[in-house]
């Protein structure tokens, strides 16, 4: 429990905080339209679906404000750099950002519907008042017109068409109905598209769909307009205890003057705009990082369908295991895509390693295949760098990284960091051991990373620290060709797959043996547990962790990071 | 976009358009509103489509993402053959569930999003896609290698029974040569 804590205690404490803030403004508002005078009439012909509707709308204006605010990762990465104290524990939290950008989308949907299905009970009462199918009250209320001195109270006005079709041509006519179905509209076609089935399939359907919140912020921010939830007003005094029972006295009677209602100045516009114009912010700081000249130094072709680009920018400074986000206008003018960064910042250059995995890689490595040689390759933007939890390596007096397969790359920007760090003896440096874990289906990805592995072994080996680096490899796609070779060659010095010295494991790893021997090898540490690697891998490690952790200060305490993408 | 296969989107969205249909539906009849009988018609058309979309189908290429439990679905589906599979027929027939949608306010919003579904799904079905069921799939064992064929016949060289009897007590006596040999040069 203790661990549990100590890992995911600060984002439940944000949720509930979350949670907390949306039921405050639903029952507020529910209880404020259900109860206030000046809604007694509105009340009367609509029933309870009056508060049903605006209470989501409460929440949805809070959570169409936060929508915007996990998604700007300048504004995200300032504050992550501004943490001074508690910068472990803070800087971990806000790579959630993803997450509780989901979270209050589903808030969002949920909204969405309540608040619909009461406007279409509220439209269907409102159509039957007008048709004079309720008691005399409701009728004489919705009579009221914008004309002589009155003002309306039901919003369905002169309309000439068929009884069934009144909503429905409100709906579509009115600003609120209109800027409705087209904000709902958008909602469900950014959902559908951002289903994790389509978004990790086809990135760019999810990418471009996704831009119709420029459509729904807009429809947002006019929905209320329209100002057809009215109350009724001060002026003329309007007993509704003396004067609800005798509409037909209405204007006739000094007590009882016709009743004047309006409606409130729309409201929306104040939650949103700051957060809209953060965005804009953030999308034109994107875009002028994005016209900054880029310059290739290097472009290499790996096995395995791996394109490595060297590239160097002016003013660039980058922290170990940043991403950048690549937009290369040639193949897609509006696409941004996230590549973790592999080269080390004591280097002149940044290098970023790109696999295979869509449509825009395809094409971004057929381009540079084609290209002849010693050329520049075609523009290409950067924006950047953003951090992650790799950042936080060096704070920790031990760490264990584990990447599986690509997702090696942020872990090979931090292994030639600690090698330049400790040809300088940087005393920045807190690490005092490293355990790196890699596990690969197949060998051909081993190639490209043999090399840095290969050069660190010997540098280790050279300078006597072959102490403060364990590395296991972990073939697990292994089959019987594998086997083979490894009972040919098992008593040479170095491994048959990759040249290095330590051997190439087979299969998974067993994770207990693994933070045992951790755990044994350094007592009262703090250990920092790094994954780059499948969410399945991530629970696994998560539940070790909290397994092996204890929240004794004389015993080992394990925390867990993890980069998404 | 050229690798997408439309019917995966088609798929999400025409499910999604399913279940707001069937939502409208009950809220029309439920508030007995104007209408009523295409509030209950949707009902019936949104929960059709939800059970025809739920079996996602398996893709042309790359990994197939199975919905929860959509085995029992996929085999009503896959039963109507080439009604089912081709998209051209899905997407008019969604076109053509949508329009009594259209005629109340509570199914307006499944209705045009049916629509839209409907138009995906044309948009894959010109480019040919088709729908896949996914079958658990039967492990084939590998046949058996040509060197394994019967076991042995004949049990291994064994030294004559006096020098086995020797064996048993005299451990150094019972030493031999084999006559043929055993160790790998």
């Amino acid at each position: 429990m203790a661990n549990w804590i100590i890992n995911n205690g600060f984002p439940a404490v944000m949720v509930v905080v979350w949670m907390t803030l949306n039921t405050f403004l639903f029952v507020w508002y529910y209880l404020y339209y259900d109860q206030d005078e000046s809604f007694y009439y509105t009340r009367h012909l609509l029933g309870s679906a009056l508060a049903w509707a605006r209470a989501p709308a409460a929440v949805l204006n809070f959570n169409c404000m936060l929508i915007l605010l996990p998604v700007c990762r300048n504004l995200l990465s300032l504050i992550r750099g501004s943490f001074v104290c508690c910068s472990r524990t803070m800087r971990k939290q806000l790579d959630q950002n993803l997450t509780f950008h989901k979270l209050v989308a589903y808030m969002i949907a949920l909204m969405t519907a309540v608040h619909t299905v009461a406007h279409l009970l509220n439209l269907e009462w409102l159509n039957n008042s007008k048709l004079g199918l309720y008691d005399e009250l409701s009728t004489a209320l919705s009579r009221l017109e914008d004309e002589r001195n009155e003002t309306f109270l039901n919003p369905l006005q002169h309309i000439d068409a068929d009884p069934q079709q009144r909503p429905t041509h409100f709906a579509f006519t009115s600003i609120a109905g209109l800027t409705g179905v087209l904000i709902t509209l958008s909602l469900i076609l950014i959902i559908t598209s951002s289903m994790e089935v389509i978004r990790r399939s086809y990135f760019e359907v999810f990418w471009y769909t996704h831009h119709l919140f420029i459509v729904f912020f807009i429809g947002l921010v006019f929905h209320g307009y329209g100002r057809i939830v009215r109350s009724l007003q001060d002026e003329p005094l309007h007993n509704t205890t003396l004067c609800k029972d005798r509409p037909d006295d209405w204007g006739k009677v000094p007590e009882c003057p016709i009743p004047q209602f309006a409606g409130k100045e729309p409201g929306t516009w104040k939650w949103v705009i700051g957060p809209m114009i953060i965005y804009v912010c953030e999308r034109v700081l994107r875009f002028i990082r994005y016209m900054q000249a880029v310059q290739y130094r290097k472009i290499v072709m790996h096995p395995s369908k791996v394109l490595e680009l060297q590239l160097r920018k002016k003013g660039f400074k980058m922290e170990v295991g940043q991403y950048v986000f690549l937009n290369c206008p040639s193949i897609s003018q509006l696409e941004w895509h996230p590549f973790t960064m592999t080269s080390a910042p004591e280097e002149d250059f940044f290098s970023v390693h790109i696999r295979s995995a869509g449509d825009w890689t395809d094409k971004l490595i057929d381009v540079m295949q084609k290209l002849p040689e010693g050329e520049q390759g075609p523009k290409m933007g950067v924006d950047g760098p953003f951090g992650t939890a790799s950042e936080d390596v060096f704070d920790y007096e031990v760490s264990m990284l584990v990447g599986a397969g690509i997702g090696v790359t942020p872990f090979a920007s931090i292994m030639k960091s600690i090698w330049y760090k400790f040809k300088e003896s940087d005393p920045k440096l807190r690490t005092r051991k490293i355990y790196f874990y890699w596990l690969c289906r197949e060998t051909h990805a081993f190639e490209w990373f043999a090399d840095l592995l290969q050069v660190l072994e010997k540098e280790m080996e050279e300078r006597g620290l072959g102490d403060f680096l364990t590395y296991k490899l972990f073939l697990t796609g292994w089959d019987q060709g594998h086997t083979n070779q490894v009972i040919v060659h098992f008593d040479e010095d170095t491994d048959v797959v990759t040249g290095l010295k330590q051997k190439t494991h087979y299969g998974r790893p067993n994770w207990d043996k693994e933070f045992d021997q951790v755990r044994k090898e350094n007592p009262a540490s703090v250990v920092g547990t790094f994954l780059c690697g499948p969410a399945a891998l991530a629970k696994v490690l998560e539940k070790k962790c909290a397994k092996y952790s204890d929240v004794d200060p004389r015993k080992t305490k394990f925390y867990f990071n993890k980069e998404n993408f | 976009m050229g690798k997408i296969e439309w019917a995966m989107w088609a798929n999400e969205q025409a499910l999604a358009a399913g279940l707001i249909l069937l939502t409208g539906g009950i809220v029309g009849v439920a508030g007995q509103f104007r209408g009523w009988e295409f509030a209950s018609y949707a009902i019936a058309a949104g929960f059709f489509v939800c059970m025809l979309e739920y079996p996602r189908s398996k893709r042309a290429k790359g990994t197939s993402v199975e919905r929860t439990g959509q085995y029992c679905f996929t085999v009503c589906v896959k039963a109507f053959g080439p009604v089912t599979r081709n998209y051209y027929v899905r997407a008019f027939l969604h076109a053509a569930l949508c329009v009594p949608g259209g005629f109340m306010l509570a199914t307006v919003l499944g209705c045009v999003c049916l629509g839209i579904a409907s138009l995906i799904y044309l948009a894959a079905a010109v480019r040919g896609e088709h729908w896949e069921p996914i079958l658990p799939r039967k492990d084939t064992r590998k046949p058996v290698a040509e060197s394994i064929k019967s076991p042995p016949q004949n049990p291994p060289p064994r030294p004559p029974p006096e020098i086995r009897r020797k064996q048993a007590k005299d451990v150094e006596g019972a030493a031999y040569d084999n006559p043929i040999a055993v160790t790998d040069e």
